[in-house]
């Protein structure tokens, strides 16, 4: 009985103490309830009929109704396969171009200099996709773009039309996502070359090693946990693909759909545009689900070796 | 030349980044140059790297004339001032217990908060929550609320931060002067954490200028369009400026008045400026929450 009021007593203590460290979490807790937990319930709405009478969230099961609808189409394969090609190609491109310029960036001698493409490199990685948008525009716009209008009439070229053209756009979106994001990436390894210590290569020049040495037997293996780690992080996103990229920057285009269109956009407009919701949801659950897979698989085999990196 | 010998991988370094630099560079030069050109002469010759005809006319048309262009500059800057300062607010208020070893809940808010950064229930479930149980669309809480507001990511990044770097004799202390938990969050955690606020103030602050996505979503009314999304249908429907900025018909011929070339440049020159003047000056926070922010994000 003692014991028992004594135990009521510390619990009493311990609220008094922590109450307002409890109430302080309400905001965030509530705000991820909200905004992360409830959606992840919404998922079984791909499992479910949609029934506005019922509430969106509790229209009867239909099982993997939807999903064999959206798997029927040839959208699928096509969102999956552009999907997965162009996240592959922007993966191996962009780390190969940071790795390549932050080993140069570190050769650069001249401080102001270094200091100066330190800072311009990730401008064009904060500024919005819509701003790369225009920037593309001013370049390839039919009439006024600079391409068109300087370029290829000094070449005694004809004229392209840009936006209705297909085939260039795999070209085109793959160098404007490098333009836009290998200068972040390439300030993430230079923050590991510069980490590497000294001595190893005053050793190694020593003993006679030329640059090509230096960068291959001790630069890339020094920094090689790193490469891991962004690399399989982002191969755990690769089912995610950057909506701006695809949709803002061709102007949403209708003749480059064939190209353009990756899983996020299709999502977008089935949702938005064709309002059809059943395969909208199959589409964006089959890209969430996936897509967790692959990043809890990818931070899984990142702690392998590099535990300080990995978020599981 | 006498100790330090300049070899010739660090000459071709140098050149090769300073090619980068321009490249990363020309293309806003271009837009620059464009919204300063006469728009009749970008209608004949096109974009140019050097004004061909120097004019300030974009400008001043949406001095006088962008109604619609100010109102959503102003809708920017208030999404952004408010949505930051909330953010910092909630992701403090939650980072502080997360902190705290002795804290009862710590380890499961831990988790709740962690499980966020590695599933979520995508665009269709999003949607639907936000439009059909909470109806803020067309509300200026859409372009503030979803997605932005808090992310768990920014949430562990300054626990750590206040774990790692406050003293816990400094809080003990505290305690005993008889300060309350609230008293030492915003007097003593608040001031000594300015660096990692900074840090995630910027990021937060640069992802609330560039959205575009939640008022594309939730978004029908084109007077709460942001800057960002009026930019993006300027872009895909050259109509848009001319048909909607003049709002009303107290113009005389204003569809064929408008300098429609060069004014998109101009707007998105507007658009530009903010990211580049705070950048610069808060260039060293930026980089480090890049970076922690590269391996965790």
């Amino acid at each position: 009985m003692t014991a028992k009021a004594s135990g009521k007593k510390k619990t009493m203590l311990k609220i008094r103490k922590y109450w307002p460290l409890f109430v302080m979490t309400l905001p965030g807790v509530i705000y991820f309830i909200i905004n992360n937990y409830v959606p992840m319930y919404g998922l079984t709405i791909a499992f479910r009929e949609v029934d506005y009478a019922k509430g969106i969230f509790s229209g009867d099961w239909v099982g993997l109704k939807n999903f064999e609808f959206l798997f029927k189409t040839k959208d699928a394969w096509n969102i999956t396969r552009n999907t997965l090609l162009y996240n592959g190609v922007f993966i191996i491109l962009n780390t190969v171009l940071a790795l390549m310029l932050a080993i140069m960036l570190n050769e650069v001698r001249i401080r102001v200099v270094q200091r100066f493409c330190q800072t311009v490199v990730l401008l064009p990685y904060l500024i919005s996709i819509i701003i790369v948008a225009y920037l593309l525009y001013a370049f390839l716009a039919e009439d006024t773009g600079y391409i068109n209008s300087v370029i290829l009439p000094a070449l005694g070229k004809d004229k392209i039309s840009w936006y209705t053209t297909p085939k260039y756009w795999p070209v085109i979106l793959v160098l404007v996502n490098a333009w836009k994001n290998v200068g972040y990436l390439t300030i993430v390894y230079f923050a590991s070359v510069i980490g590497i210590d000294s001595q190893f290569y005053e050793a190694a020049k020593l003993d006679g090693a030329t640059n090509w040495q230096l960068i291959t037997r001790i630069t890339l293996p020094a920094i090689a946990p790193t490469i891991c780690t962004m690399v399989l992080l982002s191969i755990g996103r690769i089912f995610y693909s950057d909506f701006g990229l695809f949709y803002q920057v061709p102007m949403n285009s209708g003749p480059l759909v064939g190209v353009t269109n990756v899983m996020d956009t299709y999502v977008y407009r089935g949702l938005m545009q064709l309002n059809d919701i059943g395969m909208s949801s199959a589409a964006s659950a089959y890209q969430s689900i996936i897509g967790c897979i692959l990043v809890v698989i990818a931070n899984l085999v990142v702690k392998k070796f590099n535990p300080d990196n990995a978020l599981v | 030349m006498t100790k330090k010998k300049v070899n010739g991988f660090q000459v071709i370094s140098t050149i090769v980044l300073l090619l980068i630099a321009a490249i990363c560079i020309i293309p806003f030069i271009l837009m620059v140059s464009a919204s300063f050109t006469d728009n009749a002469t970008v209608a004949v010759s096109g974009y140019s790297f050097i004004p061909r005809k120097f004019s300030l006319e974009a400008y001043q048309y949406l001095w006088k004339e962008g109604l619609k262009i100010l109102r959503s500059v102003g809708i920017s800057f208030m999404v952004t001032g408010v949505g930051t300062m909330l953010s910092i607010f909630i992701t403090l208020l939650l980072a502080y217990p997360l902190s705290r070893a002795d804290y009862p809940f710590q380890k499961s808010a831990t988790i709740f908060v962690f499980l966020t950064m590695l599933f979520n229930g995508g665009m269709v479930p999003t949607y639907l929550v936000y439009t059909r149980l909470f109806h803020i669309n067309n509300t200026y809480w859409a372009l503030i609320i979803p997605g932005l507001l808090v992310n768990g990511f920014y949430v562990m990044l300054m626990r750590t931060y206040i774990r790692t770097s406050i003293p816990l004799e400094i809080l003990e202390a505290a305690r005993i002067d008889g300060m309350g938990e609230f008293q030492i969050l915003f007097k003593m955690i608040f001031p000594l954490s300015t660096p990692i606020i900074a840090t995630v103030g910027l990021l937060v602050g640069v992802s609330y200028w560039n959205d575009w996505y939640n008022a594309l979503l939730y978004i029908r009314e084109e007077e709460m369009y942001s800057l960002q999304v009026l930019l993006s249908k300027i872009l895909q429907n050259a109509q848009f400026l001319a048909t909607n900025v003049s709002m009303g018909g107290y113009m005389s011929g204003s569809s064929t008045s408008v300098p429609s070339t060069t004014v998109r440049m101009a707007i998105a020159v507007v658009g530009t400026i903010p990211i580049l003047a705070v950048y610069p000056f808060f260039q060293k926070y930026f980089e480090k929450g890049l970076l922690v922010g590269a391996v965790k994000g």
